[in-house]
């Protein structure tokens, strides 16, 4: 017999048990996949901002419009690789809790300056060449079904056209993806000219500007040089990095976020706590048969291995299988219709997912596997009665 | 012996051999425990920010904007077609004149306490009539603002949850600094996360000319609402939406409640999951344990069904009270618990407070029965299923 059919035999011994011990385990590290998901979710993308991008906008409030013609005044700047500028539209397809953002951008610049949006050439040529053309992120696309050559009615509740009119159409010419799983694909992008030489007022204004700097390491120099250009004119601004005015968003939803991801640990603890005493009681009823084993003739380090292996094997397939479950459920997309735009289980959660699983499966196994090798085996078979 | 005398003496039997099983007791309550006061805890975030929504609307008010906008932010009303909707037909009217607020909706940057960030504050404009439309608002501490100077006062929530916006400190708006001389309660409604002062101060600061973003219009009653709407809707001058302040409200509030109340929902499923795996093997081991003793029962002559239904009884009893504590603990931990969060509707921050409501509590009780039926059905059914000889054998 050797020591993995022990082992085997071990486990199928209460079934039952072992079966709900596993289970419970999936259902902790589902959890777990969630935990990781959220937290990510609401850190608004904050780890895959680029370092070498600024945002500019007003410094009052990011609702504040700023004038058109900073683009070329950033532009001259030293440091300063390239300029492109995005405007809220803020319309609604629909019913308003259809929420999605939309903004109008030069599309040339704005594919040049996130390169992230990956776009097919086709689709990117068709967008350059049709006024009223628009490009869509997948996730959205997805949630409304939508097909390159959909026309997109979409609603504004401010940028009027032609009159008072209210109603925008959009040709759909093509659907991006995220180069990197953290790639916001939510946005719905149309031409500002479009938009500019339509809307009834506001014409040659703009939202904010996204720049390109040279060297990342310049990026506070960079940002001081934009705000001091506009110091003291009617419109300050405030440049920072994407990743700051990203994290900016992420705070905003304050002590909530935070309320949430403890209350969700502390759950996968206490599961993991509940199943790993359970492991652990299951190998002290058998202290008998242990003394047993070592009375015909196996080492202090077998019977330690022995009760480990059995510990680990649960711990792992339930780890696994839990890691499992959750990558496919979060893949189907977040629980909160659309609230979370990026939704999905970094890869790096997982690894560290797979080693809560070993470590599991060590501290349960370990504390009998201990009291296991330092048995004296008159005392235990006395135990038996 | 009948039925009924079998299940008391079973659940006599079961009630004093509580003391030598403590432990899986106690472990199966405590996670019900814990699966109740994190279901409860978390939904009451959603219920306390839906409770600061409601608060503030009132029947009789009437929001309008421009046609089309979703919310404040995204209105404007030129200065002409604010005098013209304070002019219609049944507004109610006060000493000074009709009970028309036209307010200006901006926002500013403050830090949060909470992450000592910069978050969005609503900074609103109003006129005299305001504080007859949105009767709500009183002063609490200091004085209120004097009409035309810079000078603001602070509602008790965003003084609580932001940094700098205490009694006599100062805002820099634009150029200038606004100093800070009243601060202001709504019985926790949300104009209580809100900074105030006089709209006609606002306007050149933030370059609005002469215009406003919506006008609260107080009714002379609820049920005037149809007529007044249809006569703006319809008045070729304006272009205008008419909603109910409370529908505004609730409008405003779907996202984050969504938000909330999804991830409370998937939180508690899978931790009620959790709870009856967990449940099932406590009960299980219970039963396992037992089953000698529950052969002797029925070789006694006990039928199988009051042996049964003592054993769901004694799940039931666990998870009630199990839940009754989780239920307990929730509303000690969480209600009343103060904390602010973005609104993205409004793109501004809303103070407000969890709330644990009596029907959450009941709601969280309910769930914890459901898990402990649930948990307790299988180990229950297999004690009476064995053959009486076999059990009898068990270790």
């Amino acid at each position: 017999m050797t020591l993995g059919r022990l082992v085997l035999a071990n486990l199928m011994r209460r079934k039952v048990r072992t079966l709900l011990t596993v289970l419970c385990i999936v259902v902790a590290f589902v959890l777990f996949g969630y935990l990781s998901a959220i937290r990510q979710a609401l850190s608004q993308g904050v780890d895959v901002a680029d370092a070498d991008r600024l945002v500019v906008r007003h410094k009052v409030s990011l609702i504040q419009p700023l004038p058109g013609s900073y683009e070329a005044e950033i532009e001259q700047l030293p440091g300063v690789a390239q300029v492109a500028h995005a405007s809220w539209f803020g319309g609604i397809y629909q019913k308003p809790s259809n929420f999605f953002a939309q903004a109008a951008v030069q599309p040339e610049d704005w594919l040049s300056i996130y390169p992230e949006y990956l776009l097919s050439d086709e689709e990117k040529d068709a967008w350059f060449r049709t006024r009223t053309g628009a490009v869509v992120g997948r996730a959205t696309a997805e949630r409304f079904g939508w097909k390159v050559g959909d026309r997109i009615p979409i609603q504004a509740t401010a940028w009027t056209h032609s009159g008072g009119n209210r109603l925008w159409e959009f040709d759909l010419l093509g659907i991006y993806d995220g180069a990197k799983p953290g790639t916001d694909t939510s946005w719905f992008f149309f031409h500002y000219d479009y938009f500019d030489e339509a809307r009834d007022f506001g014409r040659g204004i703009v939202g904010w500007y996204v720049v390109r700097i040279e060297n990342p390491r310049e990026a506070a120099a960079v940002a001081k040089r934009i705000d001091q250009t506009f110091a003291n004119s009617p419109a300050e601004t405030k440049a920072e990095t994407e990743g700051a005015f990203l994290q900016s968003f992420a705070d905003q939803i304050g002590n909530i976020g935070a309320i949430v991801i403890a209350i969700l640990s502390a759950v996968f603890f206490t599961i993991l706590l509940v199943a790993g005493n359970t492991m652990a009681q299951s190998v002290r009823e058998r202290i008998g048969e242990l003394a047993v084993l070592k009375a015909i003739g196996f080492n202090d380090g077998q019977v330690v291995g022995l009760v480990l292996a059995e510990a680990c094997t649960i711990a792992g397939i339930g780890g696994l299988l839990g890691l499992g479950v959750a990558w496919f459920v979060i893949s189907l997309g977040d629980p909160t219709s659309g609230a979370l735009p990026v939704f999905f289980f970094p890869t790096a959660d997982v690894l560290v997912g797979v080693g809560l699983a070993l470590a599991l499966g060590f501290v349960t196994g370990s504390f009998p596997a201990l009291q296991a090798g330092r048995l004296r085996i008159a005392d235990a078979l006395r135990r038996l009665g | 012996m009948n039925w009924l005398t079998q299940i008391v003496a079973l659940s006599e039997v079961n009630l004093r051999t509580l003391p030598a099983r403590k432990g899986s007791v106690a472990a199966a309550m405590f996670g019900i425990a814990g699966v109740v006061a994190v279901l409860v805890g978390v939904l009451s975030i959603a219920q306390g920010f839906r409770h600061a929504m409601t608060v503030s609307g009132n029947d009789d008010t009437a929001v309008v904007m421009r046609s089309g906008a979703d919310n404040e932010m995204m209105s404007g009303l030129s200065g002409e077609s604010a005098r013209i909707i304070a002019d219609a037909e049944g507004i109610a009217r006060g000493p000074a004149g009709p009970m028309a607020s036209s307010e200006l909706f901006v926002i500013i940057a403050v830090p949060l306490r909470s992450t000592g960030k910069d978050a969005n504050v609503p900074l609103r404009g109003v006129v005299p009539a305001t504080f007859d439309v949105r009767r709500d608002v009183q002063i609490e501490e200091g004085r209120t603002f004097h009409w035309g100077r810079n000078e603001v006062i602070v509602g008790a929530g965003a003084r609580r949850e932001f940094v700098g916006l205490d009694l006599g400190s100062k805002i820099p708006v634009g150029q200038q600094e606004w100093t800070v001389v009243g601060i202001f309660g709504a019985n926790g409604g949300l104009s209580e996360s809100e900074i105030w002062t006089d709209a006609a101060v606002l306007q050149p600061a933030y370059r609005r000319g002469n215009s406003y973003q919506a006008v609260y219009a107080r009714l002379e009653s609820p049920d005037l609402f149809q007529n007044f709407k249809d006569r703006l809707t319809t008045d070729p001058k304006l272009n205008v939406k008419v909603i109910r302040q409370t529908e505004y409200y609730a409008e405003q509030s779907t996202v984050i409640v969504n938000l909330i109340t999804g991830l409370g929902r998937l939180i508690a499923a899978l931790m009620g999951l959790g709870a009856v795996l967990g449940a099932l093997n406590t009960m299980y081991s219970a039963v396992a344990s037992r089953t000698r003793e529950i052969a002797t029962l029925r070789a006694l002559g006990f039928k199988s069904s009051p042996i049964l239904l003592s054993v769901l009884a004694e799940g039931a009893a666990l998870a009630l009270i199990g839940g009754a504590i989780g239920a307990g603990l929730a509303y000690a931990a969480f209600d009343g618990f103060r904390a602010a969060t973005m609104n993205w509707q409004s793109f501004s921050q809303v103070a407000f407070a969890f709330s644990v409501t009596p029907t959450l509590l009941a709601q969280g009780i309910v769930y914890a029965c459901l898990i402990g039926l649930v948990g307790a059905v299988p180990p229950a059914i297999r004690a009476v299923r064995l053959p009486i000889a076999q059990a009898l054998r068990e270790p």
